[in-house]
């Protein structure tokens, strides 16, 4: 009996450790899985995806920002347009990130802060920098595009007044139906409540186009 | 209407709400109007962009809600700056040594010092305060001008008592309370005198030397008690920059002097909090002196000013006398003491010049004898 609980014993222990080799040999693989699970999160609106990002990674840029003439607060701006960055990077079809996320993260910061201490003329003529950064002027380019655009929408929807705001707000960034928007707003009926959203579209889009053909 | 239906259309047709057979149409009359065409490029733009808009504005809020919620569980800092890890560990084993011989002989003046301080200076702040009383001399000589002016009056200080401190001083209730600072009744008895010249008893009923404020009591036949206080006391801190005014008597011969300025830090002498600082011009004499704001509140006390610093003053925040009063009252209830807050101010339409009229009446000079 006790023989053979020892030969089981053995037995385990070499299972173990094979298993311990074995999962030696995958942390490479596992760890870089876990940063696609971590987009794939990400590019579906995860709120754990963008919690363990915000942990693992906004110390380093907090870190970066505080020893290069920034407060706390401009830390937190140029982390979100990093993140904001990375989203939209991740929601395109031809999306690859050849590179860690840390290292993607933390070169989109360092070139937003670069230009933000240039704007403010506060730069001293060399950033403090610790981590490795790649280049990313592509990406920042299609990032400030798409930034302009959001600014020109941004704007046109503020300067409209409501109930016009709010009715295409509801229509088109809730989601809502005519229906639910108008009993939301007191409208008679749907029909009543799709004629006022008809006139403040337009008003919208001229407002929006405006702006866009302006700056394209 | 007909613009109406058509934009829905359109739009129907780019978010893929027709039926199949509808879209086919749909798309045969597009092939064929060129407006109709042009329309549904201009509207697909708008779309494009309004989902990208809708899609950031979504994602910016997730992030500033999980932003909200690490910081308000505790992940990070709020703005502890944080000095780069690397070169402070370099820094720190290049110079270990120095630093730790440096850090013991640091500590050891620092013991040193203040062992010094507390045995030769038990009361002030190193030598960098200096309180705003006046010195004996100074008040001997005083006592001698007006003894030589008005022979006929004979002063109220005992013949044989040497004076020892003074300073200004204001009531604060009808029936004669004055406030002053601690450190302005030096000795066992006080007089008080007002703008007039007139010398008035008074006995010390209450001192507390930690907040530095006195309470005095007029007891005099001679003293004519006015119906009310024109001035309230302010609660709160005063706001930083509020332009303020005081009057008192710094000056010998007894001359009430007013002087203009404001709140220049919400703290007092190296940050403490019961104290605030002022920028006016204070000599000694000072010391007691109420401050004043635009709406005939009194904010603060005057009590000592910077030795090297010239107009920089600092001044006892008002909510302490309330303490003091409140303090005063629960003391001395058994005593029928009761002193009322004075909730209205007179609206003397708040010129600086009638307020001043006014207030003199109620500010006093303060003279302390043994």
């Amino acid at each position: 009996m006790q023989k053979g609980n020892l030969s089981t014993l053995k037995k385990l222990k070499k299972a173990y450790f094979g298993l311990l080799l074995h999962e030696l040999s995958i942390n490479i693989l596992k760890a870089e899985l876990n940063e696609q699970a971590l987009l794939k999160g990400l590019a579906n609106n995860d709120s754990k995806a963008v919690e363990t990002l915000y942990k693992s990674h906004f110390n380093m840029i907090q870190h970066f920002v505080l020893n290069n003439n920034g407060s706390f607060d401009d830390a937190r701006d140029v982390f979100q347009e990093a993140m904001i960055a990375l989203y939209e990077k991740v929601q395109s079809d031809s999306f690859v990130l050849t590179c860690q996320i840390k290292t993607y993260l933390f070169s989109i910061c360092k070139h937003l802060w670069l230009k933000r201490l240039h704007q403010m003329s506060k730069f001293s003529g060399s950033l403090n920098v610790e981590e490795d950064s790649i280049s990313v002027d592509d990406d920042l380019i299609d990032f400030e595009k798409k930034d302009a655009a959001f600014e020109m929408m941004h704007y046109a929807l503020n300067s409209l007044g409501e109930p016009c705001k709010s009715l295409l707000e509801g229509y088109y960034i809730n989601k809502k139906g005519m229906q639910e928007l108008a009993d939301n707003f007191g409208y008679t009926n749907a029909d009543n409540a799709k004629n006022q959203k008809y006139k403040c579209l337009l008003r919208l889009k001229k407002l929006f186009f405006a702006q866009y053909s302006i700056g394209d | 209407m007909e613009d109406r239906k058509l934009l829905e259309t359109i739009e129907d047709y780019l978010t893929g709400k027709m039926s199949a057979q509808e879209m086919a149409t749909f798309e045969i009359t597009r092939k064929n109007t060129p407006e109709l065409d042009q329309m549904v490029v201009e509207h697909s733009l708008f779309l494009q962009q309004m989902d990208a808009y809708a899609t950031r504005r979504n994602f910016t809020k997730l992030t500033e809600s999980t932003f909200q919620h690490l910081l308000a569980r505790g992940e990070w800092a709020m703005n502890s700056a944080l000095p780069s890890k690397v070169k402070m560990i370099q820094l720190w084993n290049k110079y270990k040594k120095v630093t730790a011989i440096a850090a013991s002989v640091g500590g050891f003046i620092a013991l040193a010092t203040s062992a010094f301080i507390m045995y030769f200076a038990p009361s002030l702040n190193g030598n960098k305060l200096l309180q705003l009383s006046k010195d004996i001399e100074v008040i001997k000589k005083n006592q001698q001008v007006q003894g030589h002016l008005l022979n006929e009056v004979k002063s109220k200080v005992p013949e044989n008592a040497t004076l020892l401190s003074g300073g200004s001083g204001f009531l604060i209730d009808p029936k004669g309370y004055i406030i002053t600072n601690a450190h302005v009744i030096k000795g066992n008895g006080a007089i008080v005198i007002n703008n007039l010249g007139q010398e008035l008893h008074a006995s010390i009923i209450y001192a507390d030397k930690n907040i530095d404020l006195a309470l005095l009591k007029i007891e005099d036949k001679d003293f004519s008690a006015p119906a009310t206080i024109p001035f309230t006391i302010r609660k709160k801190m005063s706001d930083l920059g509020e332009e303020i005014f005081t009057l008192g008597y710094p000056r010998n011969d007894n001359t009430i002097v007013y002087g203009k300025g404001y709140l220049s830090a919400q703290t007092g002498f190296e940050g403490d909090s019961s104290t605030f600082q002022v920028q006016i011009s204070a000599n000694p004499g000072s010391s007691g002196a109420p401050l004043f704001n635009d709406k005939a509140e009194l904010i603060g006390i005057i009590s000592t000013r910077e030795k090297l610093a010239v107009g920089v003053a600092f001044a006892i925040k008002s909510n302490k006398i309330i303490d003091l009063m409140h303090a005063v009252n629960d003391k001395e209830e058994a005593n029928d003491v009761k002193l009322k807050i004075s909730k209205e101010a007179h609206q003397e339409t708040f010129n600086r010049k009638n307020q001043i009229t006014n207030y003199k009446n109620y500010i006093f000079s303060v003279r302390s004898y043994n």
